[in-house]
């Protein structure tokens, strides 16, 4: 077993980047993550691992860093806050254009605008949707607890070079603000130049005198070469989707109702869900771990052998449209959610469920 | 038959003075007839040839005209977000310490939406080189008023000539960044003439080896023509770059081994 320690969500992002071998960080201030920054500064991961740590001028000069380090096939991260993954959209965009890998964590703040600090999960469409411009998706994990935090990193940098995909870690602040106990990993080593030349050949990091130059870009200004672009990185959301999807089910076996929760919001649910059984309640909980790929048809499967459908989440109503159209028509689906900060309590979770679900 | 005579003669090594370096990749440019961006390339690529860092050498190209570069440039290269590329090549020179890093921007790259990542590149004191092709006004986009764009001097988004009460005043980027102790070598240079040509080779040579000793950010501005957007002929436009340009965007060191250079006053 990896070593014990109790720690912030945050600072299990950090230390897991640096155990996974990450080879750069690159991001700016703002709350409820800047301990991401903090830790790692704290922690001189130039001197553990030589890994590079720098606070840029802002989150678009962070994420078109990130973009420099992931064309010359080096592991990169980046973190922020609502406010500032909006301000990185360009950059993501052109990430997934140019097929390049990198890991961007967002502990969501409530908004819209400077909104507040405190915890949301309003940035789910902005995060499974795509984002920034053109057809494109990232692959996004959800974690709900510290420990998931740390073993989602080391996840998303594997997927990032397998898929060649900006991969998006997608918290809140609650998570990254609280504290529990958390398996940490084993180091893993940094890949050598000479490692990361072999690994990537795609990369641009000096051509030798052996092979033609390498150029990163999402630039073609052919339209069929465009469509060519656009239908490979179709197919690889594709093989995403058959390949990639995770959930977890608590308690679904005997569930006459069901909660459909990601994050924080299935952490919650989970006591309600014990509230809700203790009351004679019958419900399970369904929570998606990867948000895009959605489980579609896992959802389906449980949805559909309920009498009624519960999504709850931290905002006004963004998954429940993805659990609708895997679900479909026949159960009666409803949403409940606190929005700009405030963190919904498990008996008003369970006060929803039987307004809108079993008595409505 | 003659013909063949005298092609075999020419390429005996012996007897070649010039030839295009194998770094420009063989196939027509993207530029105007008699735009500077395809000089500027050359030099560059002259350098990298003539150091033999090539392989060691990674570069980032703009959005602008010249985003089509690493086509041309027969070396590794990333296309950047318009304005980002001195964010890229920061974070290529940290993690790739021993390559040589250099971006190629346009004024509205660098000078515009790119600001802070310019200013910032250099007040880091990134080891990378940046060249810098100020013409003036926006290129690739269709002739628009640049950050650059001279006082009085018409585009398409100022038909009746820059009116510097409403849309600001010419930005000198280069002598502002050459105020940062982050920038060690400041130069303005063009490649209209063969004289200015080889005097921007030496700039970019020095430039180069000074990033291998680490000595801070170097910094190549090379004031150059847009014909084009200019609506000139490619003769009319370096006369009138000559005329007009290089009294506002004198040419010459701006700053060397890290101590600004006292400059004439300009008009
Ligand atoms: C975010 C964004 N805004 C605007 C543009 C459109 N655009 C492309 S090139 C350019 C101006 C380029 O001018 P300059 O940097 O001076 O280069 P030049 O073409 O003159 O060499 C603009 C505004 C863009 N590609 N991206
Ligand atoms: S538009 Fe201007 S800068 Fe662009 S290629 Fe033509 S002359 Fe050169
Ligand atoms: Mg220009």
């Amino acid at each position: 077993m990896g070593e014990l320690r109790l720690m912030k969500g945050n600072e299990a992002i950090a230390e897991a980047a640096i155990r996974a071998g990450c080879d750069g960080y690159f991001g700016y201030p703002i709350t409820p993550q800047s301990e991401v920054m903090e830790y790692l500064m704290a922690e001189k991961p130039f001197e553990r691992t030589g890994m590079v740590v720098l606070q840029a001028e802002s989150e678009t000069a962070s994420i078109n860093m990130l973009y420099g380090g992931a064309g010359t096939g080096k592991m990169v991260l980046t973190s922020s806050s609502s406010p500032g993954i909006s301000l990185m959209q360009e950059g993501i965009s052109y990430l997934a254009g140019a097929e390049l890998p990198a890991v961007i964590v967002n502990i969501v703040r409530g908004g819209p605008g400077l909104g507040t600090i405190q915890p949301s999960q309003a940035d789910y469409f902005q995060a499974v949707k795509g984002g920034g411009h053109g057809d494109y998706h990232s692959l996004v994990y959800a974690p709900a607890s510290v420990q998931e935090m740390c073993d989602h990193v080391k996840l998303a940098f594997d997927k990032a070079f397998e898929y060649r995909t900006p991969v998006m870690i997608l918290s809140d602040g609650a998570i990254g603000q609280m504290m529990e106990k958390v398996v940490l990993f084993d180091q893993v080593p940094r890949r050598t130049d000479e490692e990361i030349i072999k690994q990537c050949p795609w990369a641009s990091n000096g051509r030798p005198k052996t092979r033609n130059h390498n150029i990163i870009t999402s630039l073609d200004l052919d339209p069929a070469g465009q469509e060519r672009v656009n239908l490979k990185l179709q197919a690889k959301y594709r093989e995403m989707e058959k390949n990639e999807v995770m959930y977890e089910e608590i308690m679904c076996e005997d569930a006459d109702y069901l909660f459909v929760a990601f994050g924080l919001s299935a952490r919650i649910c989970q006591k309600s869900t014990d509230l809700a059984r203790a009351k004679g309640i019958k419900v399970g909980l369904f929570r998606p771990i990867t948000l895009f790929p959605f489980p579609a048809i896992q959802v389906s499967n449980v949805g559909n052998r309920v009498k009624g459908i519960l999504v709850v989440e931290m905002n006004a109503g963004q998954m429940i449209e993805d659990v609708k159209l895997s679900v479909g028509c026949k159960v009666k689906i409803e949403h409940f959610g606190r929005f700009g900060g405030i963190i919904p309590s498990p008996d008003e979770v369970v006060k929803a469920l039987e307004q809108k679900i079993i008595g409505g | 038959m003659e013909e063949q005579f005298a092609k075999t003669e020419i390429r005996k090594p012996e007897n070649i003075v010039y030839k295009k370096t194998d770094l420009m990749v063989d196939r027509p440019l993207s530029y105007c007839p008699g735009c500077g961006h395809g000089t500027a390339h050359r030099m560059l690529m002259e350098v990298l040839e003539e150091m033999d860092i090539a392989d060691k050498t990674i570069g980032v190209s703009p959005v602008g005209c010249s985003v089509l570069a690493y086509d041309f440039l027969n070396i590794d290269m990333l296309g950047a977000a318009h304005g980002r590329a001195p964010a890229l090549a920061t974070a290529i020179k940290r993690l790739w310490p021993n390559h040589f890093v250099f971006t190629y921007q346009g004024d509205g790259d660098l000078a515009a939406i790119g600001t802070a990542e310019t200013i910032h590149a250099c007040n880091r004191g990134e080891n990378i080189t940046i060249i810098f092709i100020n013409n003036g006004i926006y290129g690739m986009t269709g002739g628009q008023m640049a950050p650059t764009t001279l006082p009085g001097m018409r585009s398409s988004t100022s038909p009746y000539g820059r009116d510097v009460a409403t849309m600001g005043h010419p930005l000198k980027i280069t002598e502002l960044i050459s105020h940062l102790p982050g920038v060690y070598y400041v130069t303005r240079q063009a490649v209209h003439t063969p004289n200015h040509v080889r005097k921007t080779k030496k700039a970019i040579r020095k430039a180069l080896e000074l990033q291998k000793e680490n000595k801070g950010l170097c910094f190549i501005e090379i004031v150059s023509n847009c014909n084009s957007g200019w609506k000139m002929t490619p003769v009319q436009s370096n006369k009138w770059m000559e005329e007009n340009m290089f009294p506002f965007y004198q040419l010459g060191d701006i700053k060397v081994d890290g101590k600004l250079i006292e400059l004439p006053k300009t008009s």
